[in-house]
């Protein structure tokens, strides 16, 4: 039992770091119909902005912990924008009317192109970091089994809660989000009635990418190490994630994030951690075949 | 108010427009008829500038507004319930209603809405209903509703009587009438020939990209060839 909880909490985490991936994928998806393949990139870009910013902290001798957890939260969400806003116009804007191959193919010309970027002036080698947030409490013992909730895990769920909670909020409630909704709905129909369809798709780029700069700080924090890799990886799982919750649908993945991060952490519990990547990939084949809609994508009957 | 001017309009090689000339004038309804495919929905989109005006000149209030883009026309005080209504489908009422107030500053919001579940107080009653559940007669008077909510000085209506019932046709031109009556000069596109030429102070027939007859609503209603072409066996 104590073991099935501290593999809930990881879970939890995981998921939670996953979650906010899938955002980006989600909502790129729904305004554009396209996924953005560079997106996975785009979350690496944000743990090494991350990165980046404790160094240069640390240089100058800044050592107050909230402070530099603050610094690196905006520095990545803000650089990382930048990115993510850069990537809509360079590789999606001019082939917005050109066959989806087409933009599929920039997009990933796009990833590859990050990826080497970020190898040619980062290195390849893995980047380290010393832990910032550590301790945690020990919720309970049993057989010897002590259950542990460190204070990262707590930040990173906190946090996460936070930001999809403020996040729903700004796409259900605010006049930004019903723009976001409108170019997803009907995009010739939101230009009718005034909304600027450019200027809403580069705001959502620049949201999904501030959201994958958080995970990726995240994970900076997590697991210590950086390299210009992980966004593959991390990448085609928060990708099914979108897709189990239902691509196109912000609960939907929320909710994909948090079963993906679960059922990895299970997995790697109970059955074997070398092949935990399967676990992921097998979801998405079995989630494509059965329902490629998603659990919350279920499509409305709607009239035209 | 809005001159058009030799206006040619392409779907890639296809000629969709081919010179249309026509003019609107303060506090009128100009209807324009046309068979299916004349090009009428197009001449709207142009307004819109989607699809572009390749060649030719789109005057309003005496402002050149060829290439001007979509989301700024709405603004100079232009709106459009489209073909096909283009409700968003997964918005509430009240959501599209927010919408199409989006070009205003948000002060008069209550007050226009207001206006707007006056004309169509069935709007009011569903306000908390998904714009893609409503019946084909709600969906019409949410997209004039959404369009009235940008406040707009000319209205441009693609066929707002189609798949409606007579009674429903009969209100909707009612209330085209009564939103005339407020002052707002309204463009109407219509297959309902009938009805329409009877609601407008004016009317210009297009044929296969041109227009090819105007007059008032009256005359256009006497001439044995529109008669013939529009009016025969209907209604
Ligand atoms: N997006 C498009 N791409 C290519 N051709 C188009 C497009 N939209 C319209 N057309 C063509 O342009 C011509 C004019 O179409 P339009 O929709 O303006 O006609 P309409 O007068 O509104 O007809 P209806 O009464 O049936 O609505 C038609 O021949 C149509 O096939
Ligand atoms: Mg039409």
């Amino acid at each position: 039992m104590a073991y099935f909880i501290q593999q809930l909490i990881n879970g939890l985490t995981l998921g939670a770091i996953y979650g906010l991936i899938a955002i980006g994928y989600t909502m790129v998806y729904g305004i554009i119909g396209m996924i953005n393949f560079a997106h996975g990139e785009i979350y690496m870009i944000g743990a090494f902005i991350s990165v980046i910013t404790f160094l240069v902290l640390q240089a100058a001798g800044i050592g107050f912990v909230p402070l530099i957890l603050v610094v690196m939260l905006i520095a990545s969400m803000l650089f990382t924008a930048v990115y993510g806003w850069s990537v809509e116009r360079v590789a999606y804007r001019p082939l917005r009317r050109a066959p989806r191959l087409a933009a599929l193919i920039s997009a990933i010309g796009m990833s590859i192109a990050l990826q080497n970027y970020v190898q040619l002036t980062q290195g390849a080698r893995v980047k380290a970091l010393a832990p910032i947030i550590s301790g945690g409490v020990t919720l309970f013992e049993q057989d010897g089994f002590a259950v542990r909730l460190s204070f990262l895990q707590i930040f990173i769920i906190i946090l996460t809660m936070a930001l999809m909670a403020g996040f729903s909020y700004l796409i259900d409630r605010t006049p930004l989000g019903r723009q976001q909704r409108a170019c997803e709905q009907d995009r010739t129909m939101a230009s009718l009635v005034g909304v600027n369809v450019d200027r809403t798709i580069s705001t959502t780029f620049v949201m999904g990418a501030a959201l994958a700069a958080v995970a990726g700080m995240m994970v900076t924090l997590y697991y210590g190490v950086v390299d210009f890799f992980i966004g593959f990886l991390a990448g085609v799982k928060a990708f099914t994630a979108a897709v189990l919750g239902g691509i196109g649908s912000l609960p939907g993945a929320m909710l994909g994030g948090l079963l993906i991060g679960l059922i990895e952490a299970f997995w790697s519990a109970y059955f074997s951690i070398e092949y935990k990547d399967v676990a992921a990939f097998s979801i998405l084949v079995l989630v494509l075949i059965f329902r490629p809609t998603g659990l919350l994508g279920k499509p409305e009957i709607e009239k035209v | 108010m809005l001159k058009i001017e030799g206006v040619h309009t392409f779907y890639g090689q296809i000629e969709a427009l081919k010179g249309v000339d026509l003019h609107i004038g303060k506090g009128e309804i100009v209807t324009l008829i046309g068979a299916n495919g004349a090009g009428k929905s197009t001449l709207l989109m142009t307004v819109f500038g989607n699809p572009k005006c390749r060649k030719g000149r789109i005057v309003y209030e005496g402002q050149d507004i060829t290439g001007v883009p979509a989301h700024e026309i709405v603004r100079l005080g232009i709106a459009q319930s489209p073909e096909g209504r283009r409700i968003f489908p997964r918005m509430t009422v009240y959501e599209n209603l927010q919408m199409g107030a989006l070009p205003t500053d948000g002060s008069t919001f209550e007050a226009d809405i207001r206006e707007v579940f006056d004309l169509f107080p069935r709007l009011e009653e569903r306000r908390n209903q998904r714009g893609g559940t409503l019946s084909g007669g709600e969906q019409q008077m949410l997209a004039i509703g959404r369009a009235m909510m940008s406040k707009p000085r000319l209205l441009l209506l693609d066929e707002p009587s189609l798949g409606l019932a007579p009674l429903v046709v009969r209100q909707i031109f009612e209330i085209i009438k009564k939103i005339n009556e407020k002052g707002v000069t309204v463009f109407l596109v219509e297959q309902n020939a009938f009805h329409a030429l009877k609601l407008a102070h004016r009317g210009y027939v297009m044929v296969n990209g041109s227009i090819t007859l105007t007059g008032t609503g009256r005359e256009l209603l006497a001439n044995p060839e529109i008669r013939a072409a529009y009016l025969e066996g209907g209604h």
